[in-house]
């Protein structure tokens, strides 16, 4: 068998094209999509575990506010005891023990409480991924919300999603998707999440994102051990605010360049890893996806430019099929 | 005339039974997940929402379904007429898998009845690699079903209907040797936004080319493996010559493929992961082997026409292919406390889709002209002519 020159080269012509698509994809970093911003009224949480005694108050809030009901996980349903995140808890209180777990806020011998929600990203994946525009980053707020009468029940934001926060239902015939939506409804009438609201020392606070991020530099700053005034409720609350010693602090606030930064923020004395956070790293997923399908797709461009070719080819390769009926 | 003739025969066997019943347990299964949802059926959870009705359905049966796309590219894009009687058995197969793996989703789809937003301005999502793939492949769908037509018309309508399809046709193959490039890349594309929960000898920017590299070798390996079986199912003569030409684009296309994968775990510096990551390092090995055993089987000129290992090595790189998706998506996948492994439920299911694709398969290679006929001589019809042009019947 010999190959033809002309069609070798025709192929290694075809062949040549979509290697050098790729390889300019994965190498053109002026293609790139890079992080988003933050949003210019953008609003979030500052969550700081060395403030949390564990009270679960804002796991009630949060059912009350969104309507959820309570998971039983004990033999008898005696109290609500979410064991994660589902498609029914939007919030959840954890608890970090080792050792003896005596001491609070110690990684050996010692506990420390978290709390699970969605860290409002400021370049969410599951925004980038959702096919049909079910979840959106109000561009005003940066709150990421979820509309279910959109939603097509794929399930990528919860497959992508780097903290494993929206959840599926998988027990029923017309399953939701459910995620935290920093409780935009209270907020649209002037209200604030309901977590913030009822927290009884202000370990669960919500402000602006500058402020918020402000709160967690002046934290960094205190001396370990020296009393220092916590606000409540909201980061600027500080005439309703408590005493309480300043804790060891993790060097870094969680959220500040995780994925490309978050909304929502962790401060702790045990490492965030220990607590279920995973490490990331500053560039987000969804910029890294987008930047290679804006590449391939850039105003349709290469697919057209390749159909023009395909089409040529097929249409000389067919032409005479009309009048040589065999 | 035509060149493509029913083979006829009897529809009711010992295999189209199996099949249906297979098809009827599916039925079943189907009523009790949209009556209970999907955990009914399913083991799918928060840490693994896609399981095999994703992975297998849609993933790895849109590449096994590559045939067509193939086989296209090669007869009317690279004009290569001689392969000409593979093109429409492969066309067929590719119809029934891309339109089952495009029908299934439905399937797994929490919020089904909202599908149609995908296609909707307004909803759609262009950002979306999924908003991308699920156009394309709906698009490929229809592409199919048109390319397919001639043999619709050659049965039912007068020769009118296929000269003015004939006039046309070419738009559609080259839409359908475009989607298939699209799309199949895409699938790999789709996994870049895991970023770190994909075990990093599989998370890499080259995804989409190694997809697209691998669901080409698939589409030319399913067609020497339906081949091999329809000869010796119907006791057709071998047709060892002819497929011995295709395996040379899995080689190709394997060699291709096994440089850009090693060469991009090499330049990141991933190459110590190959050998410490425990289960993970036997699973990338594993591929690697079944990658390379085409390669070494069909290299040698002097194996190509030998049937039996023409068939190890599509099947090796079939196997490969299919490993290498459920890798990517699911084994190299994970968040810590979570496991999944298919329920019975969720296999059965997935073999009764299977099962649907070969019943129609066989209905309509009995019945329409999809395959050459077999002279008396007891040879196949293989036309030795230097281009398409003349043999596009």
């Amino acid at each position: 068998m010999s190959i033809n020159r002309r069609d070798f080269l025709k192929g290694a012509a075809a062949g040549g094209a979509a290697v050098a698509t790729c390889a300019a994809v994965a190498t053109s970093p002026a293609e790139a999509r890079e992080n988003k911003e933050l949003p210019p009224k953008a609003v979030g949480l500052l969550y700081d575990s060395t403030l949390c005694i564990g009270c679960k108050s804002c796991v009630v809030a949060c059912r009350q506010a969104n309507d959820t009901h309570p998971e039983f996980n004990t033999a008898d349903p005696l109290w609500d005891t979410p064991l994660d995140l589902s498609g029914y808890t939007l919030n959840v209180i954890k608890l970090y023990a080792e050792g003896t777990a005596d001491h609070k806020d110690q990684e050996e011998n010692g506990f420390a409480f978290i709390k699970k929600s969605c860290m409002h990203c400021v370049d969410p994946s599951c925004v980038s991924v959702c096919p049909v525009t079910a979840m959106q980053k109000d561009p005003e707020t940066g709150i990421v919300s979820h509309d279910p009468s959109a939603c097509i029940g794929c399930r990528y934001c919860v497959a992508s999603c780097p903290f494993g926060v929206p959840r599926f239902q998988y027990d029923t015939p017309t399953p939701r998707i459910q995620k935290c939506q920093m409780c935009k409804h209270r907020q649209a009438v002037g209200q604030i999440p309901a977590c913030a609201e009822v927290c009884p020392t202000g370990a669960t606070l919500f402000g602006p994102v500058t402020a918020l991020r402000e709160e967690t530099e002046r934290r960094h700053a205190l001396t370990p051990g020296q009393p220092n005034l916590f606000p409540r409720k909201t980061v600027d609350n500080l005439a309703d605010g408590h005493e309480k010693p300043a804790a060891h602090y993790q060097p870094s606030t969680y959220g500040l360049t995780e994925m490309g930064g978050t909304q929502m923020m962790l401060l702790s004395g045990v490492s965030y890893q220990k607590l279920g956070y995973p490490v990331l790293g500053p560039d987000s997923n969804a910029s890294a996806s987008e930047s290679i399908q804006h590449t391939l797709y850039k105003g349709m461009v290469a697919p057209v430019a390749v159909l023009a070719g395909l089409m040529y080819a097929a249409h000389k390769h067919t032409k005479h099929d009309g009048r040589d009926e065999d | 005339m035509s060149k493509h003739a029913p083979i006829g025969g009897p529809l009711v066997t010992r295999t189209t039974v199996i099949a249906a019943v297979l098809v009827a347990i599916s039925v079943v299964l189907l009523g009790v997940r949209f009556l209970y949802g999907l955990g009914a059926v399913a083991n799918i959870n928060n840490g693994y929402p896609w399981g095999i009705w994703v992975v297998y359905d849609v993933v790895i049966s849109t590449g096994l379904a590559c045939g067509g796309y193939a086989m296209a590219l090669l007869v009317y894009i690279l004009n290569k007429g001689k392969y000409h009687p593979l093109v429409r058995p492969a066309l067929l197969a590719s119809m029934f898998g891309y339109s089952l793996g495009g029908f299934s989703v439905i399937f797994d789809l929490g919020r089904y009845w909202n599908f149609w937003h995908i296609m909707t301005p307004g909803f759609a999502n262009p950002n979306s690699v999924m908003f991308e793939v699920a156009l394309c492949v709906a698009c490929y769908c229809m592409v199919l079903w048109i390319e397919f037509s001639p043999a619709f018309a050659e049965k039912w309508a007068g020769p009118e209907l296929k000269q003015k399809l004939n006039k046309v046709l070419f738009v559609f193959i080259a839409l359908g040797c475009l989607l298939p490039t699209m799309h199949q890349s895409s699938l790999g594309s789709l996994l870049i936004v895991f970023g770190q929960l994909i075990h990093p000898l599989w998370q890499t920017k080259m995804l989409p080319l190694l997809f697209l590299l691998s669901a080409l070798a698939m589409g030319f390996s399913i067609v020497i493996f339906e081949a091999t079986l329809v000869t010796s199912a119907y006791k057709r003569p071998s047709e060892a010559k002819i497929l011995g030409f295709v395996t040379r684009y899995i080689v190709v296309l394997m060699s291709a493929y096994l440089v850009i994968r090693w060469g991009d775990i090499i330049i990141e510096g991933k190459l110590p992961l190959v050998f410490s990551s425990g289960g993970l390092s036997f699973m990338f090995l594993l591929e690697t082997a079944l990658f390379a055993l085409p390669i070494i089987l069909m290299g040698p000129k002097a194996n190509r026409n030998n049937e039996r290992l023409q068939f190890i090595a599509a099947l090796a790189m079939l196997v490969g292919g299919g490993l290498y998706r459920i890798d990517a998506y699911l084994v190299s996948y994970g968040r810590a406390g979570w496991h999944y492994f298919p329920s019975v439920g969720e296999l059965l299911m997935t073999l009764g889709i299977i099962a649907v694709e070969i019943l129609a398969y066989i209905v309509f290679v009995k019945k329409l002209p999809v395959l050459h006929p077999v002279s008396k001589m007891g040879e196949p019809r293989i036309v030795e002519r230097a281009t398409a042009a003349a043999t596009t019947k």
